[in-house]
């Protein structure tokens, strides 16, 4: 028994091990994995994933292998009775403290990618959007040509008659503001969001950019990222919001910087009437 | 042993009850009690897992329509498909029913309630009567949470009346779940009764957690001191710790959360709030967040309380099955509460993402990568166990090895999500999902398992089948395999948690479909497994060989009495302890194991 049970394990581990890293042997393209990284934080995520995937990969496999092992071995043998130890201090300290430093330094590693995410400020001449989160979809909310936003209060808000912001009607700078589902970014240059949500907790996730951030009724968050690739990029919701929470997706199209200028120039009718044809352009990344 | 000894701890004596009544259901016996929770979270994991069953149901084949829904759920599943609704409403209530009517009863107030007496040497708890009224307020808590599914059938102000409750997820986060039916289906009564549930939950946990704690110290039989504990006990002890100390504040978000909804606060709602085409104007002043820090201090804590007894009961099975101490008591005792003291400072690792302060994710973090060392030396003492041991390939032994592997597989991702940064990718994934199935869905409830095996004998006086057992554990070890392992790669993916479906998103590729179906397929299988286990159970309690005092050759005090035990444990007798729990293969002893009762003899290092 003990040595079926051995061998189970091990064979649990080769699995394992195939799901993680073979995957591309039995599923060559539909291999599930990380979408590309488009922006250079998302690398650096990436790489601390990778270091993560080394220790953890090790401690895994190691630890597994080792119960299958004494379960295999040390079954029972006739009358023969067990070692009669009760532990040993030079080990305990020795695995404590290893595993304290690995755990620390990861630890420690992570902090400094999170402060560049979380604690450094957008350049001041980061392009601006405002990201409104409702039930179920992300409006998103351009300056227009002025490059100055209109004020905005929850008592404006109509969802009816589409001031899903709640522009302030009598605010000149208002007149020419933008608001669309979809966040357009220009390519190579930083953004800086300003997330806000209307009802509930809501969540701004965009796989390629390795970006998540919940948008708070009554916060109004900072996050900003730089997008080195043009496309169109996927938006799902990523904090349960209600029943359309699964149907909740918005797109992020990347343009070039001439491409992006026109459009950061347009009134609202025309900015949507291009955003359409760009969105047929653009096909989805996969 | 005719001499009198002072008792240390004097249990108020009362006669053995009379009646079925007094007897089996108003029972103030650790045992009856103990055996009502075992039998109430059974009844709560069928039908948690009928629920997830629906679940991977609906998302390996989304768009198709079933007969046998529409048989079975005509008003919530009316065209034999779920709805987003009452999908929403299943991932609601399989977690909540899980994580408390199962996870939080059978490890602690099942086994727990049964064994810490015995294993301490006491006659029964210390608060008998608080013991009963703990089971029968979680019996209640249960009731209503049921109802709670039907809330949109019993609201006679909605006209929608479909089957289906709360839809804000087992964490009930504010606003959705704060404001009220207008932020969704099931979002008023549903949640009021919700919280109403786990408000009783709350009580009947803390009036457990005082019983607890004041027998472990109070109520120890002579010579059963401190360190001579059965590593179960530490458990225990520290699990009540835990419950008594973050419970309250559960109960406490849930009173706010629930004033709310019927009394016209705003705790959790901001100004400015437009929900549904209306401009809230009545709600103003409240934090989003504060729910969240109220529902996570408790929540993190929880999840110990849900693995802890686990833990020392697969210590306390590997030692007795190898046939050798346990590697590391001391150090064991220490990692336990370790883990649940730093269990108390790592809540925002939860909140990475929720808006809070980043500079508190960084302390968090860090604080939470600390936890992993303890649980990596437990881990490393129970390979120190096996190492050099004689092993006996029972059907709790099997289970408890089954316990080592799922901790290591479950708890090694936590070290991914608990780097804040990492986890921005894998926040709200299928990655998370399957972190915590691991760890708490298998690890905790092989724990179950083992403990069931084990003391099977012991609570009905009959042995389980050992064929059957195995038959069990392995299609059920290599199910959840199967069926958690792929999600990890889901969440890598960027499959959100939480949808009914994932066929609106494209970057998740063509392998996502196949997978998905793969996964409940296992899922099925491993499910349908489970009747494996009920028809054990059934049978050896009908027919099964009848069990003696000590089936196991074990050595603690459970093992000194008849199975079952009689109403005061031990006959009237105080047993007297010579030796610590784990004495195995004692080199010169006449057999392979010394109970804890046996005579003195020349002193050696483990007593």
């Amino acid at each position: 028994m003990g040595k079926i049970v051995g061998v189970v394990m091990w064979l649990l581990v080769i699995g394992t091990v195939l799901l993680f890293v073979g995957q591309n042997v039995f599923f060559g393209d539909a291999t599930l994995w990380f979408p590309e990284s488009i922006s250079d934080i998302g690398t650096t995520i990436d790489k601390q994933f990778s270091y993560t995937m080394v220790v953890v990969g090790i401690a895994f496999i190691l630890s597994q292998v080792a119960l299958g092992y004494v379960v295999f071995r040390f079954g029972r043998r006739g009358q023969e009775r067990a070692e009669y130890i009760h532990g040993s201090g030079k080990l305990e300290a020795i695995w404590t403290i290893a595993t304290g430093v690995v755990f620390i330094t990861l630890a420690i590693l992570a902090q400094v990618i999170w402060a560049q995410v979380h604690l450094k400020e957008a350049g001041a001449d980061a392009v601006k959007v405002d990201v409104v989160a409702q039930q179920f979809q992300f409006n998103f909310h351009y300056p227009g040509a002025d490059g100055v936003f209109g004020r905005t209060e929850p008592k404006f808000i109509n969802d009816s008659s589409l001031n899903y912001v709640g522009l302030d009607p009598s605010d000149a700078n208002g007149k020419d503001d933008v608001q669309t589902t979809t966040l357009v970014v220009p390519l190579g240059e930083q953004v800086d969001l300003t997330l806000r949500s209307k009802d509930v907790i809501h969540s701004l996730f965009v796989p390629a950019l390795r970006l998540k951030q919940d948008t708070v009724p009554g916060l109004s968050i900072k996050m900003h990222f730089k997008a080195n690739k043009t496309g169109k990029y996927e938006i799902p919701c990523a904090e349960l919001c209600g029943q359309l929470h699964y149907n909740m997706k918005s797109f992020m199209l990347v343009l070039p910087k001439d491409d992006y200028q026109a459009m950061a120039q347009m009134t609202e009718e025309k900015f949507k009437e291009r955003l359409t044809e760009l969105l047929q352009q653009y096909p989805v990344s996969r | 042993m005719a001499e009198a000894h002072p008792v240390h701890g004097e249990v108020h004596r009362h006669e053995p009850p009379s009646g079925f009544i007094r007897k089996w259901v108003f029972s103030v016996d650790h045992k009856v009690i103990g055996i009502q929770y075992w039998f109430l979270a059974l009844f709560s994991v069928f039908i948690g897992m009928i629920m997830s069953l629906l679940m991977r149901l609906q998302l390996a084949w989304p768009t198709e329509s079933w007969g046998f829904l529409k048989t079975l759920l005509p008003a919530a599943a009316e065209n034999g498909t779920i709805s987003p609704e009452l999908y929403l409403s299943l991932v609601t209530m399989h977690g909540t029913i899980m994580v408390f009517f199962v996870l939080t009863t059978a490890p602690q107030g099942g086994f727990g309630n049964y064994f810490l007496p015995i294993q301490i040497g006491a006659a029964d708890m210390a608060f008998p009567v608080l013991n009963m009224l703990s089971f029968w307020l979680t019996f209640v808590a249960l009731v209503v949470m049921i109802l709670a599914i039907f809330a949109n059938v019993i609201d006679p102000e909605n006209a929608a009346a479909t089957v289906v409750g709360p839809i804000g997820g087992w964490t009930g986060y504010a606003p959705l779940s704060a404001l009220g039916e207008i932020a969704g289906p099931g979002q008023g009564t549903g949640v009021v009764l919700w919280i109403t549930s786990i408000a009783f939950f709350c009580v009947a946990s803390l009036l457990g957690a005082l019983n607890f704690i004041t027998t472990m110290l109070n109520l120890r039989t002579r010579g059963m001191s401190l360190l001579r504990l059965p590593l179960t006990c530490w458990a225990w002890f520290t699990t009540a710790v835990l419950a008594l100390l973050s419970f309250p504040v559960l109960l406490a978000g849930g009173v706010l959360m629930l004033f709310d909804h019927i009394g016209g606060t705003s705790f959790f709602v901001p100004a400015g709030s437009y929900v549904n085409g209306q401009l809230l104007v009545a709600k103003q002043g409240g934090s989003v967040i504060l729910w969240q820090h109220l529902f996570w201090y408790f929540g993190h804590p929880e999840v110990y309380i849900a693995i802890l007894p686990g833990m020392g009961l697969t210590s306390h099975i590997l030692s007795t099955f190898a046939r050798k101490p346990i590697f590391g008591y001391r150090a064991m005792v220490y990692a336990i509460f370790a883990i649940g003291l730093l269990g108390f400072f790592v809540w925002g690792h939860h909140m990475f993402q929720s808006g809070m302060d980043p500079n508190t994710a960084i302390v968090f973090s860090v604080i939470t990568l600390a936890i992993g060392v303890p649980s990596a030396i437990k881990t490393f003492n129970w390979l120190g166990t096996l190492w050099g041991a004689r092993i006996r390939f029972t059907t709790p032994m099997i289970f408890s090895i089954g316990f080592v592997s799922l901790f290591v597989s479950g708890g090694i991702t936590g070290i991914f999500l608990g780097q804040s940064s990492v986890d921005i990718p894998l926040h709200d994934t299928y990655f998370v999902v399957g972190h915590f199935h691991l760890i708490m869905g298998v690890a905790a409830i092989f724990g179950m398992f083992a403990g069931t095996y084990f003391w099977f004998p012991k609570m009905f006086g009959k042995m389980m089948n050992e064929t059957l057992g195995k038959i069990h554990f392995f299609i059920t070890f290599i199910g959840v395999n199967c069926i958690f392992m792929p999600m990890h790669i889901m969440g890598i993916a960027g499959a959100p948690r939480r949808y009914s479906s994932h066929d609106g998103l494209a970057y998740l590729g063509d392998g996502f479909k196949p997978l998905t179906k793969f996964v409940s397929f296992a899922a099925f299988v491993t499910i349908g497994a489970q009747l494996i286990f009920v028809f054990n159970l059934v049978w050896s309690w009908i027919k099964g060989p009848k069990a003696g005092e000590n089936p196991w050759e074990a050595t603690s005090l459970e093992w000194i009495v008849p199975s079952p035990p009689p109403h005061d444990n031990f006959a009237g007798h105080e047993p007297v302890v010579h030796h610590g729990p784990y004495e195995y293969s004692v080199p010169g002893a006449e057999k392979d194991y010394t109970m804890q009762t046996d005579p003195e003899r020349a002193a050696s290092a483990g007593d």
